[in-house]
């Protein structure tokens, strides 16, 4: 196996999605090549950082603001009738 | 190696009794639902627009639309997965209308250089991210994501962040599994590439080394 083939199975091998004989190749492929081992690693880093990153939490002031707003125009539109937005 | 385990979803038991209570004009069941996607909602729609005004906009466009047009929910799919299709319409609009002068769009399929072959593989520090203050890796994370095409950003975010399945992200940007799957790869590839000049390992500067052009033999 190509590196270039490894990359192009990267994605189904991260998410577990991939046959076993396909997987098999790509872990035979990894065991020797460093340059794939460590991209496919780093990758899956990225993947886990971002996931958790909790990157742009919303604020609970802003989140029952929010919320409220919404709750509020829900009603009105509720009194208003079947009209859509 | 293993693979990456998808965040676990909250129960939807007993969502389609509330979508169903809402339909039926009952505001606090359509408040719950609220209250379960409303931090995802937010977090998609600022990953999108990448401005906290609009996100906010969107939080509330996209609910109320939600509600206005909950009849036209036909329950094949899942509520969420319906809502995100519209926020993420709703932040489309509102990054179209910030950047007129770029076409934003989901079909768009970018070919950039970083598309070529890994160039940075140098492996990382054991914690990068502990190398960091909690500020200095936001603001990492943020710049490097927002540096990705939105087409790109959209698909990593749903998939990767939020933890939709292949399938569902398909179906909430109107994309093929295969254009999926293409962005998703891309935008992890790339997301990777310009991590690591923030994560390498430090002590060794000269161990990294250009792919090689993939015809490896063993």
């Amino acid at each position: 196996m190509k590196c270039s083939e490894f990359l192009q199975e990267l994605t189904n091998y991260l998410d577990g999605v991939i046959d076993d004989r396909t997987k098999a190749e790509l872990e035979d492929h990894l065991a020797w090549c460093h340059n794939c081992y460590v991209v496919c690693d780093t990758t899956k880093k990225t993947i886990e950082i971002y996931r958790d990153s909790q990157l742009y939490e919303l604020p609970e002031d802003l989140r029952s603001r929010l919320r409220s707003a919404i709750v509020s125009k829900c009603h009105a539109k509720k009194k208003a009738g079947p009209e859509r937005v | 190696m293993s693979t990456i385990q998808p965040k676990i979803g909250e129960p939807v038991s007993d969502e389609l009794a509330l979508v169903q209570a809402a339909k039926g004009g009952d505001v606090a069941a359509f408040e719950e639902l609220v209250r379960r996607y409303d931090r995802n909602v937010f977090r998609i729609a600022q990953h999108i627009t990448q401005n906290r005004e609009d996100a906010e906009d969107v939080v509330q466009d996209a609910f109320l639309k939600a509600y206005g047009n909950l009849n036209q929910f036909q329950g094949q799919s899942k509520f969420y997965t319906w809502l995100v299709r519209i926020a993420v319409n709703e932040a489309l609009m509102k990054l179209r209308r910030r950047r007129p002068e770029r076409t934003v769009s989901l079909d768009e399929d970018v070919k950039t250089e970083e598309d070529s072959l890994p160039r940075e593989v140098a492996d990382w520090s054991p914690n990068p991210e502990q190398q960091y203050s909690q500020a200095e890796l936001r603001d990492i994370l943020t710049r490097t994501i927002q540096g990705l095409p939105a087409s790109f950003r959209t698909v990593f975010v749903l998939r990767d962040v939020e933890g939709l399945s292949t399938e569902e992200t398909a179906e909430a940007l109107d994309l093929s599994i295969p254009a999926v799957k293409s962005r998703l790869l891309r935008a992890r590839l790339q997301l990777r590439e310009r991590l690591s000049r923030y994560f390498r390992r430090r002590d060794n500067s000269d161990g990294n080394s250009k792919h090689d052009s993939g015809d490896g033999n063993q």
